[in-house]
């Protein structure tokens, strides 16, 4: 117990315990960007996440708990605006994306109290790492696995073939909203090590990277995730030794394993 | 005659007050292998769409039977290549157990492929696959949207015809998409000609003298395919051999066939 306390009393390491349990989630949330094409999609609810932070300063509530809530608004909003097909996807998505970004930071320049860390909010910050974030995290990680596993054939059969889920019985709607949800989750606990404009980055490098090596669905999940553990070990002791912000060094290093996997593996047959 | 499978009564789809499908009335029972033909455009797709639940209908009804277990052939499997998956896990993944799967692989004659990437098949065996997906979960109805599309004519020809022995075997029904008209009149009971409402429909042998298919179709598709089934007045069984051909006039003509164009 006391090496356990030891462990949390120091910021490094509860930076690093923080961000294992990301690359966790991300592992399999990030295979789900790739395979359903969604990598503007999530950049679009990480943007937004800023802006639920200035709505949770408005309103008082906790951060990720303001973030959480935005998020899933912004991603119902965008559901059904691209149901209507007024504009292309792409075009909706860079609309809300800037939107909620520049809303979030106007937002805040009204609030002259409120001493936050821009910098920490965009790029992360290892020593904003607390005991309760790491609660979040873990706690969101064991919502989001446990809902994968229960989830798992449907989810990878919608994203496969969404109209052969639907004649097969899938509640393919209704898993899309499950995974909006995971992604909100996600984001609201991966911004504190990452920072809202880089955890699409998280979610994307390591999965493409597993990609490469893998052989089926599961196999590429469980590479991503040790991908994952790579760049966040990786990026904190990069910042540790020479203080460069956390969240751009993890994903330095999750670029640098992308580029060895892609210059050493030739393409696999799956 | 046994209960209809799915009934389709004045089913309407609309986009936008265009009709992209006009009060069609079907049913297809155990045992018939129904072809829709049509030109592009005529909504046969969105037609089979409502039928599957896919297509919100905008009046009319679909009536599926009770329990009804539909095995659906999309257009084209296009599979996100960042998706490793192989043939055996695809088909694991229609929830059937291994052994089946396996022998639904067999039956369409891919079982070598298990092992293989579906995203190296070839358009043949892409729909080799798909038909037996549908297969493994032992379809009551089975729903092929243009099943011969990428495939050469010879593949085509032995695809119909698989189709043809898995009704036999699963005494199940068959609607299906086509747009090789040739082959749909030698391989099918009955025909659909659509062009948003049902313009004919009948059997394959008189279908092409209908007023209205000329119509659609123009005359010389129409003659063309006639004059196939002039020389080919008879048919083939599994075996090979000639049996005699089924000879009555069509069946039903959609009493809608005025053509007015707005």
């Amino acid at each position: 117990m006391s090496i356990i306390d030891t462990l949390l009393n120091d910021f490094f390491w509860r930076a690093l315990i923080g961000g294992l349990g990301v690359a966790l989630i991300a592992g399999p949330l990030g295979c789900f960007v790739v395979w359903r094409r969604m990598a503007y999609f999530g950049d679009t609810l990480a943007h937004s996440a800023l802006l639920g932070i200035a709505l949770s300063f408005l309103i008082s509530v906790p951060l990720n708990v303001g973030v959480i809530i935005t998020c899933v608004v912004i991603a119902l909003v965008l559901v059904a605006f691209s149901r209507t097909r007024a504009l292309a996807t792409d075009t909706l998505l860079g609309i809300l994306a800037h939107s909620a970004l520049a809303i979030g930071l106007v937002t805040l320049s009204f609030m002259p109290d409120v001493r936050v860390d821009l910098t920490g909010l965009l790029f992360g910050d290892l020593l904003a790492m607390s005991r309760d974030d790491l609660l979040w995290i873990y706690g969101g990680a064991v919502v989001i696995l446990a809902l994968l596993v229960t989830l798992w054939q449907g989810l990878l059969m919608s994203t496969i073939h969404e109209e052969l889920a639907r004649v097969e019985g899938f509640p393919v709607e209704r898993l899309r909203l499950v995974l909006m949800l995971m992604f909100s989750l996600v984001i609201a606990v991966a911004m504190k090590i990452v920072g809202v404009l880089l955890i699409t980055a998280l979610l994307i490098i390591p999965a493409a990277s597993a990609r490469r090596l893998a052989r089926t669905p599961e196999h590429m999940v469980g590479l991503a995730m040790v991908f994952g553990f790579v760049a966040v070990s990786g990026g904190l002791a990069l910042s540790w030794h020479l203080d460069t912000p956390a969240g751009p060094s993890v994903v330095v290093t999750a670029f640098l394993a992308f580029l060895v996997t892609y210059s050493t593996t030739a393409r696999t047959a799956a | 005659m046994t209960d209809p499978l799915v009934t389709l009564d004045n089913l309407t789809v609309r986009f936008d007050d265009r009709p992209a499908v006009d009060r069609v009335n079907l049913s297809v029972h155990r045992g018939d292998i129904i072809t829709i033909i049509g030109p592009n455009g005529a909504g046969k797709t969105t037609l089979i769409k409502a039928l599957l639940g896919l297509q919100p209908v905008t009046s009319g009804k679909v009536q599926r039977a009770t329990g009804l277990v539909i095995g659906y052939v999309p257009q084209n499997l296009q599979m996100e290549a960042t998706l490793p998956l192989s043939v055996k896990r695809f088909m694991a993944l229609s929830g059937r157990r291994r052994s089946e799967c396996l022998k639904a692989l067999a039956r369409t004659g891919i079982e070598h492929l298990a092992n293989a990437s579906v995203h190296h098949l070839s358009g043949g065996e892409k729909q080799r696959l798909l038909l037996a997906r549908a297969l493994a979960r032992k379809p009551d109805l089975l729903v092929l949207d243009e099943p011969a599309q990428g495939v050469d004519i010879n593949g085509q020809a032995a695809l119909y015809d698989l189709i043809r022995e898995l009704r036999d075997e699963l005494r199940c029904g068959v609607l299906m998409i086509s747009h090789d008209l040739h082959l749909v009149m030698a391989a099918t009971d009955k025909v659909i000609c659509l062009n948003q409402h049902v313009c004919c429909s009948g059997f394959p042998a008189d279908i092409s003298h209908d007023p209205a298919f000329i119509d659609t179709f123009g005359r010389s598709v129409a003659e063309s395919v006639a004059v196939y089934h002039h020389h080919h007045n008879h048919r083939h069984n599994l075996h090979g051999d000639v049996v005699p051909g089924q000879s009555s006039s069509a069946d039903t003509h959609g009493d809608s066939c005025d053509h007015v164009h707005h």
